[in-house]
């Protein structure tokens, strides 16, 4: 237990993605089985200890420390798991043997019965140090959020046996904790088999391109399609047994369960998640309130169903497909689609084209505003695991700009401590600068000395780490989209913000204002 | 408790004593001023007089200059300020710091000013003070806050230090106090190198080293003669507002350390950017502050800056009479 809880502490004050990868890593290596597949399943999420509520343990605390202490000291720590930590009385002797094994502390806190559940947690708390004690009641919740996702936790994997992390994510789901025949994968043994059924496959994964790039190519080559600004998917039917993966290889199908609902086949669907009303595509903003929901309405359900827009093939009644090339899987799905005769679940048409200008002009003017450019794909490729340049490319649409005045600065972390590199920004309401986003990327690294001499310069006022500037310093920022945010107080949201140049150019008072942002919403939106 | 009868009140200026017409750690400009310890919420510059300890009045004189007020008077031993005797008693917090004691209106109070119990090798060790009233600081006045032993934080320094031999280790610590703490507590962890300040801790670490606490090997930290490699490795102690500063881009790859009590607190590291939070304060943690009142054992307790609500009402379970004084004008963020 002391090392996780030390990987743990780690991991909370490392907010560089290399180094959390490293610290994994090194965890991995000097740890035995199974305590470093608990762990893994730990930060994936897949240790599933459900009976430990946070109800109970703020009972265990209050009945140890008066309510009203209790309640400032959480107030002000601001986590549950945490403040209990740091509370729980020490006892009046020390334990003798204070490094617990965590296989056993798993073990028991999955065999123990909800009535025994406390006092087994009193118990342990009483034995470990605040760190451990941390560590072990987020071990019991289940909600870790220390920093670290379920594929970086992969990726750290995959890196500490230099397995590609696509193979790791095929056999994901049908492995359980403690990975056992994983780690003996990453030390130099066999590939494990995964029996499961309704696995995942890797994704296949497109690179970006232009028009100039396109001019070498032969348009005669490429089938061309439309990219939509959705969540991709796997839809994946296997003996009765139905997933819905994102492209990482999450099961985000509890959220979607009217889509689940309607796989009625037995095969492998790469597609766009979307929110279908009849022939209507709903907005990304539409899909995110699906999304991450444990439980899903009838309401919602009706007001936001979700649906599949197909875009290929892997596999078809036992069939792999995923050497073809693309054209014959792509008659292969559209046969399949027809068969299957849902309306919620149709195949993205293909574009006709016989130039590159011919389809720069179809980009140009997309029919549908849920569209975010085009997808081409050889015609003679066949599915692949990643991103492999050549046989598919996205040719996304030009972002949308606005120019912006800085507010607001930050510090950065590691090679960017000491510069000021997270910024946020706003456009004018009235006669008032409102803010609309945070960016911290976009610009080259003199563009980054450039904005943080000028925030030096430039401070008004200071609010713990954050800086607000002088009203005076014009970016241009890109994004991907925007959606309506009540949590805004410019009730809009974008996507992917970044800073794409700096306008010295321009004063101040020419910068955007909100009505300029707000005609760009969607027009459901709007 | 009658007003009229109390020896000690509290005003917007600070805590005023009535029979000896004087303040104690004022916070604007007065005629007669007894400070406990120099950190700048407690110890301003431009009152008419200051009595304080020796070392007191000479860091007044080193952070605002020899005029800092207009007379000042040494404190030893018990000394009559108008109707009132007063007394200063180590406060184990800083180098000079101390506890008031004021004898007036037939009670004793013991004003404690920043405290702290556990062993600091660059100031006098905390003494107890029998009273009538006491008054006590709350800075870390919640059940969450047990300061671990500060040499199990110099170990998980040292145990970064070697884990990124390529890297500069920087440690924000308070210019006053904390800054020689560290390095004390870091020669005690066996760490003889030469270790680096930013200028704004000169002459305050030239001070302790006159007044015989043995910091060894300082150099200055801001230098051209030093390459931005040759830092890797090394230890380098600056005021935490000198991470703002382009001052920090001069090292290689720094890991952002901080020597502070908030430290033990997650999401306060966080907010500050800090990769290696190392949990030193020269406060009294929970359980040191909750054992003092009760060894003290005082009529009366009256609680002020911090978290005072949680102190009262520990005092309240206890069946101890308190009250909050809600002064205003010291900060717990310099800590």
């Amino acid at each position: 237990m002391r090392e996780f809880a030390h990987l743990l502490e780690r991991l909370a004050f490392t907010p560089q993605r290399n180094g959390k990868l490293r610290l994994l890593g090194r965890y991995f290596g000097a740890t035995p089985d199974p305590e470093r597949g608990l762990a893994l399943a730990a930060l994936t999420g897949d240790l599933k200890l459900r009976a430990v509520t946070s109800s109970m343990l703020r009972g265990l605390a209050t009945a140890r420390v008066d309510d009203q202490l209790f309640a400032a000291s959480y107030d002000f720590v601001g986590d549950l798991a945490e403040t209990i930590a740091l509370i729980w009385p020490e006892p009046e002797t020390p334990p003798n043997d204070p490094d617990l094994p965590l296989p056993m502390l798993v073990e028991e806190l999955r065999s123990t019965g909800k009535a025994g559940l406390p006092a087994l947690i009193a118990s342990r708390l009483d034995a470990l140090n605040p760190s451990e004690r941390y560590a072990y009641l987020k071990l019991a919740t289940g909600g870790l959020r220390v920093g670290v996702s379920a594929r970086l936790a992969r990726a750290a994997l995959a890196e500490y046996g230099e397995l590609p992390l696509t193979e790791i994510e095929e056999i994901w789901h049908g492995l359980t904790p403690p990975y056992l025949e994983l780690f003996q994968w990453a030390e130099g043994g066999e590939k494990p088999v995964s029996a499961a059924l309704a696995p995942f496959r890797p994704v296949m994964l497109s690179t970006a391109t232009d028009l100039d790039a396109l001019q070498s190519l032969d348009p005669a080559d490429f089938a061309a399609e439309w990219k939509w600004d959705g969540i991709r998917v796997q839809a994946v039917s296997d003996q009765g047994t139905r997933r819905l993966y994102s492209r990482t290889g999450e099961d985000i199908g509890g959220a979607f369960p009217d889509l689940l609902d309607r796989l009625d086949f037995d095969g492998v669907i790469d597609g766009e998640l979307l929110v279908r009303r009849g022939d209507l595509v709903g907005s990304f903003g539409d899909l995110q309130q699906r999304l991450n929901r444990k439980t899903v309405s009838k309401k919602l359900l009706a007001s936001h169903p979700a649906g599949l827009r197909a875009y290929d093939l892997l596999l078809w009644g036992g069939r792999d497909l995923r050497q073809m090339p693309f054209e014959s899987r792509r008659a292969r799905l559209e046969a399949a689609i027809e068969g299957l005769d849902d309306r919620r679940i149709d195949a993205s048409p293909l574009l006709p084209f016989d130039t590159w200008e011919d389809l720069a002009a179809l980009r140009a003017d997309p029919p549908d505003t849920v569209i975010e450019g085009i997808m081409l794909k050889r015609r003679d490729s066949a599915y692949l695991a990643g991103r492999i340049r050549g046989p598919w490319f996205k040719w996304k649409r030009d972002p949308m700009v606005i120019d912006a005045v800085l507010m607001y600065a930050q510090r950065g972390h590691g090679k960017r401590s000491g510069y000021y590199s997270d910024f946020t920004f706003g456009v004018w309401d009235g006669d008032e600068l409102v803010p609309v986003g945070k960016a911290y990327f976009g610009f080259t690294d003199e563009e980054l000395k450039d904005l943080d001499r000028f925030v030096r310069n430039n401070t008004v006022d200071r609010f713990g780490p954050v800086r607000a500037v002088a009203q005076k310093k014009v970016v241009e920022v890109a994004f991907e989209g925007l959606n309506r945010s009540a949590r805004h107080k410019s009730g809009v949201a974008m996507r992917f913000p970044r800073i794409s140049r700096i306008r010295d150019d321009k004063p101040a008072g020419e910068a955007d204002r909100i009505e300029t942002l707000r005609d760009m919403l969607p027009p459901e939106l709007a | 408790m009658a007003r009229g009868a109390s020896p000690l009140i509290p005003k917007p200026e600070g805590l005023y004593c009535p029979s000896g017409d004087f303040f104690i750690d004022p916070v604007r400009p007065v005629d007669r001023a007894l400070i406990t310890h120099g950190h700048a919420d407690h110890a301003r510059a431009g009152h008419g007089a200051v009595m304080a300890t020796r070392q007191t009045l000479d860091i007044m004189a080193i952070r605002y200059g020899a005029d800092f007020t207009a007379t000042r008077q040494e404190a030893g031993g018990e000394t009559r300020v108008g109707d009132a005797t007063v007394s200063f008693h180590p406060a184990g917090h800083v180098l000079g710091s101390a506890q008031i004691s004021v004898k007036a209106a037939g009670q004793r109070v013991t004003v404690s000013g920043d405290y702290a119990r556990v062993p600091n090798a660059s100031c006098a060790a905390w003494e107890p003070v029998p009273c009538d009233i006491f008054v006590t600081e709350a800075t870390f006045g919640l059940p969450v806050f047990r300061h671990p032993d500060p040499q199990t934080e110099m170990a998980k320094l040292l145990e970064s230090v070697r884990a990124f031999p390529e890297r500069a280790h920087l440690i924000g610590a308070y210019s006053l106090g904390k800054a020689q703490r560290v390095i004390m507590l870091l020669r005690e962890a066996g760490w003889d190198a030469p270790i680096f300040i930013h200028g704004a801790l000169q002459k305050l670490c030239d001070y302790h080293l006159a007044e015989g606490i043995p910091l060894g090997d300082l150099r200055p930290a801001t230098t051209d003669k030093m390459k931005k490699a040759e830092f890797a490795g090394q230890i380098i102690i600056a005021p935490p507002s000198a991470f703002e500063a382009t001052w920090a881009q001069r090292f290689p790859d720094p890991v952002i350390a901080f020597a502070s009590g908030w430290m033990s607190v997650r999401a306060r590291a966080r907010q500050r950017g800090v990769e290696l939070p190392l949990v030193i304060s020269d406060h009294v943690d929970w359980p040191d502050l909750t054992r003092t009142i009760t060894e003290l054992d005082p009529a009366e307790t009256w609680v002020t800056h911090g978290r005072e609500d949680a102190v009262i009402r520990w005092c309240e379970l206890q069946g101890r009479a308190a009250i909050p004084l809600h002064l205003a004008g010291y900060e717990d963020e310099a800590e």
